[in-house]
């Protein structure tokens, strides 16, 4: 809404160096707000981490960080999901040089990418949870599940909205909105590959060593 | 057939609970279908959905949270009365111990998070968007779907009391007495989801204005040129983007302790109930400043605009309000002194308490020197401003005995406690949002609410405020605990206790004048015509009351602190005023039913999860999902004022 149009008047020539997605006022707000959204996601991970800290050496005599964690299941977890941040960043490349089919083209690698994340990532849970390591078992197992478990869904819902954006840029093409919107789900996806960089760090790999 | 009619009732309707269920079942049913046939026999149904229920507007958003802040201060009013009559005599039966926890908890809950929150929110969408000199705030539909978010959480939450049975572990709810071993009812579910649902709104609320402030001011309008109070709700903001996501950890780890059956907070195998009570405070203790900036924002205005001088060291209440926000992320742990941190802990915890006494004398003492050989005139909202200086002050230094570590100790927890807290939440929130209820209510409404009942519900709200509490000091160095519904005679409490329940039917009889008041001005109150009724300082004051939807045909540009006044003493108000030639068409957001829809599709699925219903669940989730595709795909949601529309508008009020 163009409640900030006299900025609007003023501004418009100064803004057309700018990216795509930044050239409208109201798409620049809104990924202002998206900002502040991810600061509080980040908290909300933050939260879950302190959590897992607390309670991971609280196994109740159930398994142990070192003893549940598959070395090369999460290695693979973390390169597919490094991967995908950097291919989710072609695509907003290929945004900005207006290249419509590479753009829905990365989109598309990318979804794989994060379907196949999430899909090596269940499979790490159901194997878990047959061995007896639920998440009703002991606190360690209850905040793992948890902290892994939220990040697994946030990237689930990261790929149903990157594909509702991909069918928007199919229909209408690249234009000041769809530009907004490619820009900020990427941001989303490489929000979460951050996210999971302190898993694989502070789950992961110093339970194994631990 | 009529057995399982009866079982239904009693576990769903709570029939076997007795009179006093079957009073609110029948007096809830008897207002909705008032409601309903009022609804219908004036043909005020579309009227409702197209005004009230879709509307992305911030005035109307604003004033929905006003009516229901108000209706939430009466219920949690209505508990603390029943409370209060329990205490008034030793070995009273008026309610057994079940119903005083139901009750202590609902109310303590009640007036934190849908009196107070609804209360903040009410003025910051009256009135940031026009301090500022924007249209709207940044993100209307988002502002709308943050109200309905709101509102079906405390509806949630209230309908628990018919409906299941309310929670009754105390607003802070700590576990293992709020795991599901020791508490089985459905209560504590709606008390997690309830909070739950209505925090997501929160966090969008605190994003949504702090993008507002920082992007959507009018041209000229810097930082340091901001009205205090956009101030004061920039630090709440915030405040509330850190600290509500603990919140949202907190509620859902316990809520999956409860519902899936993990092991977070629980005694057994390797839980940690501490973990919740850490998280609840990180979030809690801000929130009360969360609740609190808003209201020294409230006083600021009030006091220059009373006092007629511009306020006091605006500098340093700017680094006041900002130095607030931040300590009050290092206080957290003075609500658990006695759980055995360790002298360390309790020292870093017990300084960083008393240091938010420095900027909050800084403030107490601009609001004075601006008062100082001010021109004072008392109406209403100074008349709460200036109450609320000494209430505040006493609340104060009983907050920085209890933070003396050593000596919390023996206040922990006791009816010293208790007193401190209100003073501070009543003479502070309490006080501040009345304040700001008066003073902005002719912006809202276009007239005045009357003096005279006003003063009478003052008078009977504040002397009975010190009746009710002041013996409660003494009552906690006798020893009283809080949450006891009862006590034996040989105590020597009862005469305390007996005074105290006088000063709370005080403060009732107030709230009614209160309620007389606003019925009346509605018919007889004196209308604003000026739009500028208490000779005002902001931009808000140069426009009409009501403000038209669009706020501001042209967007001023503004080039002092405190411009509609230095306008007013330069004689140059007209520039204020619309030009013809300068007005443009005006693109506004377009009305959306999605954001009621989500609400109902998020109280869904909460009714789903608190009985453990998951189809209900899974259908209310869809909803949700559903109502977040449909906004995905939306394209047209702007519609354009025509320029002869604003032309005509402007003209009718006599601006052009
Ligand atoms: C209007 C006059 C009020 C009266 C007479 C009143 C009275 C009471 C009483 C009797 C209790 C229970 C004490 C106990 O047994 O432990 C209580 C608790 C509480 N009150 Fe109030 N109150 C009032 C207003 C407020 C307001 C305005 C707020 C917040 C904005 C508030 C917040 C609380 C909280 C958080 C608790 C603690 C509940 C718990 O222990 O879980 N009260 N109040
Ligand atoms: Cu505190």
């Amino acid at each position: 809404m163009a409640v900030m149009e006299h900025h609007l008047h003023e501004a418009s020539g100064a803004r057309r160096h700018l990216p795509m997605e930044y050239r409208d006022v109201h798409q620049s707000l809104r990924i202002l707000g998206f900002w502040l959204f991810l600061a509080t996601d980040m908290l909300l991970f933050a939260c879950l981490f302190a959590t897992y800290l607390v309670l991971r050496t609280h196994t109740d005599g159930g398994p142990t960080p070192r003893e549940l964690f598959d070395v090369p299941g999460f290695t693979a977890e973390t390169f597919i999901l490094l991967t995908s941040s950097f291919t989710g960043g072609l695509a907003t490349l290929a945004m900005r040089n207006g290249k419509k089919g590479q753009l829905i083209g990365w989109l598309a690698v990318t979804m794989l990418l994060g379907l196949s994340f999430v899909a090596l990532e269940a499979q790490e849970f159901v194997k878990d949870a047959l061995e007896g390591a639920t998440m009703q078992r002991s606190a360690f197992l209850s905040s793992f599940f948890t902290l892994v478990g939220t990040h697994g869904s946030h990237v689930s819902v990261g790929i149903v909205w990157m594909f509702l954006t991909l069918l928007q840029v199919l229909r209408r093409g690249i234009t000041p909105i769809t530009a907004r919107k490619v820009f900020i789900v990427n941001l989303y996806w490489h929000f979460l590959d951050v996210v999971w960089v302190f898993i694989f760090t502070i789950v992961y790999l110093s339970g194994v060593v631990m | 057939m009529w057995e399982g009619f009866r079982h239904f009732a009693d576990t769903y309707l709570m029939w076997n609970e007795g009179p006093l269920i079957w009073m609110s079942d029948v007096l809830i049913l008897l207002t909705s279908i008032g409601i309903v046939a009022v609804l219908t026999y004036f043909k005020k149904w579309k009227w409702l959905w197209d005004e009230w229920l879709t509307t992305v507007d911030h005035k109307k958003i604003g004033i929905m949270y006003l009516i229901c802040a108000l209706l939430m201060f009466f219920r949690g009013g209505v508990d603390a009365l029943l409370m209060r009559t329990q205490l008034a005599l030793p070995n009273n039966h008026f309610l057994d111990a079940e119903h005083y926890d139901q009750i202590f908890t609902t109310h303590g809950t009640i007036m934190i998070l849908f009196m107070a929150m609804p209360f903040i929110f009410a003025l910051f969408n009256i009135a940031v968007p026009l301090q500022i000199g924007a249209r709207d705030v940044a993100f209307p539909y988002l502002n709308a779907i943050s109200f309905w978010l709101f509102f079906f959480g405390a509806l949630l939450f209230n309908i628990s009391f018919v409906f299941g049975g309310s929670p009754d572990a105390g607003w802070t709810s700590y576990p293992p007495l709020s795991e599901l071993a020791f508490d089985k009812g459905p209560g504590e579910n709606f008390y997690l989801l309830g909070l739950q649902i209505s925090g997501i709104g929160s966090i969008a609320t605190g994003i949504n204005f702090m993008a507002t402030i920082l992007k959507m001011r009018a041209p000229g309008m810097t930082l340091m040129r901001m009205p205090l109070f956009t101030w004061s709700v920039l630090a709440a903001c915030v405040v509330i983007i850190f600290a509500f996501p603990a919140l949202t950890v907190a509620l859902a780890l316990l809520l999956l302790d409860r519902i899936v059956g993990t092991h977070f907070f629980t005694i057994l195998h390797g839980g940690n109930p501490m973990m919740f009570i850490n998280l609840f405070w990180i979030w809690g203790h801000p929130e009360v400043y969360i609740v609190i900036l808003p209201a020294f924002g409230v006083f600021s205005e009030v006091v220059a605009t009373f006092a007629r001088k511009r306020i006091f060291g605006y500098g340093s209440m700017v680094v006041a309000l900002m130095a607030i926000s931040v300590i009050s992320f290092f206080v957290w742990v003075h609500h658990f002194f006695t759980m055995g941190a360790g002298a360390d802990v309790n020292t870093f915890f017990a300084v960083a308490t008393m240091a938010v006494g420095i900027p909050t004398g800084v403030k107490v003492f601009n609001w004075l020197f601006t008062m100082y050989r001010g021109r004072i005139r008392m109406s209403l909202p100074m008349l709460w401003t200036v109450a609320f200086v000494p209430c505040f002050a006493i609340g104060g230094a009983t907050g920085v005995m209890l933070a003396v570590a050593p000596a919390d100790y023996q206040y922990h927890n006791s009816y010293f406690l208790i007193a401190h807290f209100h003073q501070v939440l009543i003479g502070g929130t309490v006080f501040g949002m009345l304040a700001g209820m008066y003073y902005w209510w002719p912006k809202m409404f276009g007239f005045l609410l009357d003096e005279r009942l006003g003063r009478w519900a003052f008078w009977f709200f504040n002397i009975g405020f010190y009746v009710c509490f002041m013996p409660q000091y003494a009552l906690g160095f006798m020893g009283m605990q809080r949450r006891m519904y009862t006590y034996p005679a040989d105590l020597g409490w009862g005469t305390l206790n007996f005074i105290s329940t006088i000063g709370a039917y005080l403060m009732g009889i107030g709230f009614l004048f209160m309620v007389a008041q606003i019925i009346y001005s509605i018919r007889y109150g004196q209308r604003d015509l000026t739009g500028d009724p208490w000779d005002g300082r902001t931009l808000e004051w140069s426009l009409p009351s009501p403000v038209p939807h669009y706020n501001f045909a042209v967007i001023p540009t503004v080039e002092d602190r405190d411009y509609w006044w230095v306008l007013k003493q330069q004689g140059r108000t007209q520039e204020l005023r619309p030009r013809p030639e300068e007005i443009q068409p005006i693109h506004m957001p377009k009305n959306s039913g999605r954001p009621f829809l989500m609400g109902v599709a998020f109280f869904v699925a909460g009714i789903g999860f608190v009985f453990n219903w998951y189809v209900l669940a899974v259908l209310g989730l869809l909803g949700v999902v559903a109502c977040m595709v449909a906004r995905a795909f939306e394209y047209d949601d702007e519609y354009h004022i025509p320029v002869e529309e604003v032309q005509h508008t402007e003209a009718a009020l006599g601006r052009l």
